[in-house]
């Protein structure tokens, strides 16, 4: 079965359960949209969804196989963006997307990486220690990973923190040809995502005590 | 092998030398602590050789751990540790390149500094020598040995103290070999048995070290 699928998957943080038995399913073409309360556990799914922490019951299979298991290539089709933005505050923007790229076995030309942040608004930026530039000028620079890696999955932690109206709607645009063309996004937003995103599913996560 | 080279390697050591004033810091550190005890105890030659390999051993302890947060802290805190561990490269490989290169920017000026430390401390060429080939087998366990607790603690704020109260324990036995070796200098007796013994703690390290911390890491992820 292509696509992502989680299924019975519970998490429980200091004693309290966040969710229980609970089971989405992404397939090509879809944008996932989970909404939830403060401390709903929308962060702490999107993490099990990326492997990066552990449920303590269920599985998350991508493509049919887990993404938990050592053979699985899952990271090659993911890209994640945490709420946290990856960058080194002691480095350009140009050098934080360089090594990042280098890690993730992405092949860029600096030039080709100059051209992404222009397309971002960050013309003369580029080699500004990342400190200096303002959140949402950070946030643009985090961004610039959509653009850079090819990856069918998107799992993407408040992606619009700090952006303008611009930025917003630029990232909605992405979204929608990212959809059209057969790519896979899960999100997460406090606003509502506008039509310029294209076609949406949405997930309410409640708020358990 | 780019990933590796120019994802970690050379990723580390940029930043090692954009953040110049946390590499000298320790050094300084270290520096000073050992030439208050010629000043602090009188400049007897004969009292400073039979505490100088001690003076100095434990002033690389201390001092190594100032510098020892920042092999993960700025990793973990801004997240680029969550996008290591999503870049598919192999974990275990990764720590031990940033070991590597913590050890190059910390260990390695402290190694060349060695000789002016020895120099404070009356220290004869036989025990300065010793102190070099314990310095140099003793300084990558410290790194490496130091790393998980880093890995560990890198989650709590303000850990800084509690690494210190985890690992100084943990160096004891360093200590106790790295100084009784170069007390058998002074003698002029065989100290290979020591020597061999820091090896033997080293390359058990080497071993398992890089496994300890990647599980620490993940478990600071959770």
């Amino acid at each position: 079965m292509s696509g992502l699928s989680a299924s019975q998957l519970t998490c429980i943080k200091r004693d309290r359960v966040l969710f229980k038995a609970l089971s989405l399913q992404v397939s090509k073409g879809d944008l996932l949209y989970l909404r939830g309360p403060n401390g709903a556990g929308k962060t702490s799914l999107l993490r099990i969804l990326t492997g990066l922490s552990l449920p303590e019951e269920g599985d998350v299979v991508f493509d049919g196989v887990s993404i938990f298991s050592s053979h699985s290539n899952y990271t090659e089709k993911l890209v994640y963006l945490g709420h946290k933005s990856a960058l080194n505050p002691a480095l350009s923007a140009v050098e934080n997307l360089h090594f990042w790229a280098a890690q993730h076995r992405v092949s860029i030309k600096t030039a080709n990486l100059y051209e992404v942040l222009d397309t971002l608004g960050l013309v003369g930026l580029e080699e500004v220690p990342v400190k200096f530039l303002s959140a949402g000028q950070q946030r643009r620079v985090a961004l610039s990973r959509l653009w850079l890696k090819t990856a069918e999955l998107w799992v993407l932690d408040e992606p619009f923190t700090a952006l303008d109206v611009e930025g917003v709607s630029l990232l909605e645009k992405l979204f929608a040809n990212h959809c059209a063309a057969g790519g896979m996004i899960i999100t997460t937003s406090h606003q509502a995502l506008s039509s310029m995103a294209g076609k949406y599913r949405t997930y309410d996560l409640e708020y358990n005590l | 092998m780019s990933a590796f080279y120019t994802g970690v390697f050379k990723r580390d050591l940029t930043l090692a030398f954009r953040q110049k004033a946390e590499l000298l810091q320790p050094l300084m550190f270290l520096v000073l602590v050992v030439s208050l005890f010629p000043i602090g105890v009188g400049p007897a030659p004969e009292i400073l050789q039979v505490i100088g390999p001690g003076v100095i051993w434990v002033a690389a302890i201390l001092s190594s751990l100032m510098g020892m947060e920042r092999l993960f802290r700025d990793d973990f805190h801004d997240g680029s540790l969550e996008q290591l561990m999503l870049s598919g490269m192999n974990l275990n490989l990764v720590v031990a390149v940033k070991i590597f290169v913590h050890w190059l920017v910390s260990a390695v000026p402290l190694l060349i500094l060695s000789p002016l430390l020895a120099m404070f401390l009356h220290m004869t060429f036989d025990m300065y020598i010793a102190l070099l080939m314990t310095l140099l087998l003793g300084t990558p366990l410290i790194s490496m040995v130091g790393a998980i607790a880093v890995g560990l603690t890198v989650g709590v704020n303000r850990g800084g103290v509690l690494l210190a109260l985890l690992l100084i324990p943990v160096f004891i036995p360093l200590l106790i070999f790295a100084t009784s070796a170069v007390d058998s200098a002074a003698l002029q007796l065989p100290y290979l048995s020591q020597l061999a013994i820091i090896a033997a703690m080293l390359l058990l390290a080497v071993a398992f070290s890089p496994f300890a911390i990647t599980y620490s890491l993940k478990v600071s992820q959770n």
